[in-house]
């Protein structure tokens, strides 16, 4: 909370009604964020019990740094992931933490079942628990709208919803904010789905006085000024993650029909600098952020002759691209712009979606599983058949339609084909085939995200690193990123939020901290993470990775099982000596 | 030469709300951009267009017109000037704005409006707010 020595907490029981809001001075040394949620999480989560249990707890937290300065923009949710079993973490823009900052909480824990379909709506003075039983069923951009209409304080509020794949239990369901924004990774969508709670409503008003204006204003524009008159951010602001398309093609770490393939012969079509020219409409920032880096392309759909069109804005990234376009062959950009949409109506996470789309292609080449008894057939490079299997999935009218929505993980182990399941960790793999620092970062990251650790930039170093180069590195860099997200940063701000930066910032709102303490947090909420991870029985001395990832070559060459195997066991002693210390 | 704020670029909007917080600290000391004399909102959504709520800087405005103390005067230029000793928190002003663009501060019981002053504009990455130069207009239209 800010100007004081703890963090206020929302405690709501969906399946009594009680509410409590609580001062929380033991938390306070977690500054907020993922730290401050990973202790809500050990101390909520019921290890013994499913993901999908009443008694499991959704944790959103943010820190005192969110929206006060410039791209602290992130709300970072915990949860028992329903895709994995284990520590689920995903993170989201939009208004979110804009409205839990001035509805005066740092962290909301809801856990429970709702009796009946449901949606919590939160402001500074009430919360109440109301009905949503016209909205269940609807699609998340006409379930956002019905709320908008319904619900006061536009421009400061957070809409959060589900879509019927939440609903429906699809493992891989997203949660949407703000209609652009999402808590993507690792199915908190399904959470929600299983509490019977449709969206959370979060807006406030809270006046927080700023006690020392000019050192305060003087931190705020040094950062401001770096981000908007340098170039530290301008890859995110012309071209966005796109940008990234055309390099990794070139470079060979495009994955690419299901990795089958490392370059796209489709990427100049679909790649940031195609997109720019021709779909590009507008940008958008996150509350508090002066980037603008959510690029919205226009869809225009023709339905009738006379020329009759519809128009959607579509939000699109590097990872949809891939997911949604190479992973699929798909090289029509409105093709992948008609994906987006799908997955973005229906309520699914689009990485966890192509995955699963592109293994059930292969896995029906191959003979493995039947896609007719979901009435589709889809094949590399249809859009249109791809858009019908999800609609498939999502209804769940057949058993394969039912195991896809599991993931293909678990498809996999049911019908074969594990071997070109592309997944790491349980989770579904973000698009850059590397190297081993990117195969292995995200094998043990706590949230086996490309963005634990950013495996993928160590694999592009000018030099080939050494096995302790690697490990040491994604240790330390998840180490400084932990400390970094429980102040909610957004991760494409990290250059700028250097520890001199950060340690400035903090201390001009009065809070003073040292360097060491804030590596300690770093390491600290590392070692947490790991014991939350196995206590849900996560087993790093048992991880593997698919064939696919050895069979497909990266820029350095093809990966051999026994140096990942050799990294992990490197990997181990040095978790050890963590938790030892 | 009278200033006064203007929004004339807002279809480039990105809705970053860093006119918002540069109000409310600079002007309020206060870290809630609801503490700000302009209000950036969606009509919409975010597929919809993003909007300034901004004083228009009224040449004879009701605000002014409606206080019983004399707290608000007219400013030269358009828009109001406030003297916070003489306000008695009466929200008349509030009720008085035809665009309902004048504030409450909870905390110190006056309204808030805008001064015109600019910082807003300093803090705008994409030129969507502006400062006009007034006097000339003032003067012609007070001639008709």
């Amino acid at each position: 909370m800010l100007n004081e020595t703890y963090v206020r907490v929302l405690d709501v029981n969906l399946s009594t009604g009680r509410v409590r809001a609580l001062r929380r001075e033991d938390l306070f040394a977690y500054l907020g964020g993922a730290g401050l949620a990973t202790a809500l999480l050990r101390e909520y989560a019921r290890p013994d019990l499913d993901a999908l249990a009443p008694e499991q707890p959704i944790v959103l937290a943010i820190g005192p740094l969110s929206t006060i300065y410039p791209a602290v923009t992130k709300a970072v949710a915990m949860f028992r992931s329903p895709l994995n079993g284990e520590l689920g973490e995903s993170h989201a823009g939009g208004r979110l933490a804009l409205a839990m900052r001035y509805a005066g909480y740092d962290a909301l824990v809801i856990h429970g079942r709702a009796a009946r379909p449901t949606y919590l709506y939160v402001d500074s003075e009430q919360v109440l628990l109301k009905r949503a039983d016209a909205v269940w069923g609807l699609d998340a951009e006409e379930a956002g709208r019905v709320l908008r209409d319904l619900e006061p304080g536009r421009g400061h509020r957070s809409i959060m919803r589900i879509g019927p794949a939440g609903e429906r239990l699809v493992r891989y369901a997203l949660v949407n904010c703000e209609t652009y924004r999402h808590f993507g990774r690792l199915g908190l969508g399904a959470v929600f789905g299983s509490k019977l709670l449709k969206g959370i409503y979060i807006s406030g008003d809270c006046d927080f006085r700023i006690p020392d204006v000019r050192g305060y204003n003087r931190v705020y524009t040094e950062i401001y000024e770096r981000i908007v008159k340098t170039d530290a951010m301008q890859k995110y602001h012309d071209l966005g993650t796109p940008s990234n398309v055309m390099p990794l093609h070139e470079l060979g770490a495009l994955p690419t029909r299901n990795l089958q393939a490392v370059r796209f012969e489709g990427a100049p079509e679909i790649c940031g600098e195609a997109f720019a020219e021709h779909d590009l409409m507008r940008k958008v920032a996150c509350a508090g952020c002066p980037i603008g880096c959510i690029h919205i392309a226009l869809l225009r759909r023709q339905f009738g002759t006379e020329h009759e069109y519809s128009w959607t804005g579509i939000s699109y990234d590097h990872e949809l691209v891939y997911s949604l376009g190479s992973l699929l062959g798909i090289a029509s950009r409105e093709g992948i712009l008609r994906l987006i949409d799908k997955v973005a109506q229906k309520g699914l996470d689009a990485i966890a979606t192509g995955v699963t789309l592109a293994w059930a292609t292969e896995a029906a080449e191959r003979g493995l599983i039947d896609p007719g008894e979901m009435g589709v057939r889809p094949a590399f490079g249809d859009a249109a058949g791809y858009e019908a299997a999800i609609e498939a999935i999502v209804a769940g009218q057949s058993e394969l339609a039912q195991q896809l929505a599991l993931g293909a993980t678990v498809a996999a182990q049911r019908y074969g084909g594990e071997d070109f399941a592309l997944a790491l960790g349980g989770n579904p793999v973000a698009g850059y085939h590397t190297g081993y620092a990117n195969v292995l970062g995200q094998l043990v990251g706590a949230r086996h995200s490309h963005v634990d650790n950013g495996g993928y930039s160590l694999d592009q170093k000018p030099r080939e690193l050494s096995d302790e180069e690697i490990v040491d590195g994604l240790i330390a860099e998840e180490q400084e990123r932990n400390a970094l997200n429980s102040l909610a940063i957004c991760m494409f701000a990290r250059k700028v939020y250097d520890r001199t930066t950060v340690l400035a910032a903090l201390g001009a709102i009065g809070i003073h901290w040292s360097e060491d303490e804030w590596v300690a947090l770093g390491q600290r909420i590392y070692r947490e993470k790991a014991a939350l991870k196995e206590s849900f029985g996560f087993r790093y001395r048992e991880l593997t990775a698919p064939a696919r990832f050895f069979e497909a070559p990266t820029p350095r060459g093809r990966l051999d099982p026994a140096c990942l195997e050799r990294m992990l066991a490197l990997f181990n002693e040095r978790l050890d000596a963590i938790k030892a210390s | 030469m009278p200033k006064v704020l203007t929004a004339p670029a807002m279809s480039r909007c990105i809705g970053c709300y860093a006119c918002m917080l540069a109000c409310a600290r600079l002007n309020y000391a206060s870290f809630s951009p609801r503490h700000a004399a302009l209000q950036i909102r969606t009509q919409g959504g975010l597929q919809g267009r993003l909007v300034a709520d901004i004083c228009r800087a009224c040449r004879e405005p009701a605000c002014a017109a409606a206080c019983p103390t004399g707290a608000l005067r007219a400013r030269q230029g358009g828009g109001v000037l406030l003297d916070d000793k003489e306000c008695i928190g009466c929200r008349a002003c509030v009720g008085a704005c035809p665009l309902q663009v004048i504030y409450w501060s909870e905390a110190s019981r006056t309204p808030i409006v805008c001064r015109h002053c600019g910082l807003c504009v300093r803090y705008c990455p994409h030129d969507c707010l502006a400062m006009e130069d007034v006097g000339a207009t003032v003067e012609v239209a007070d001639a008709e």
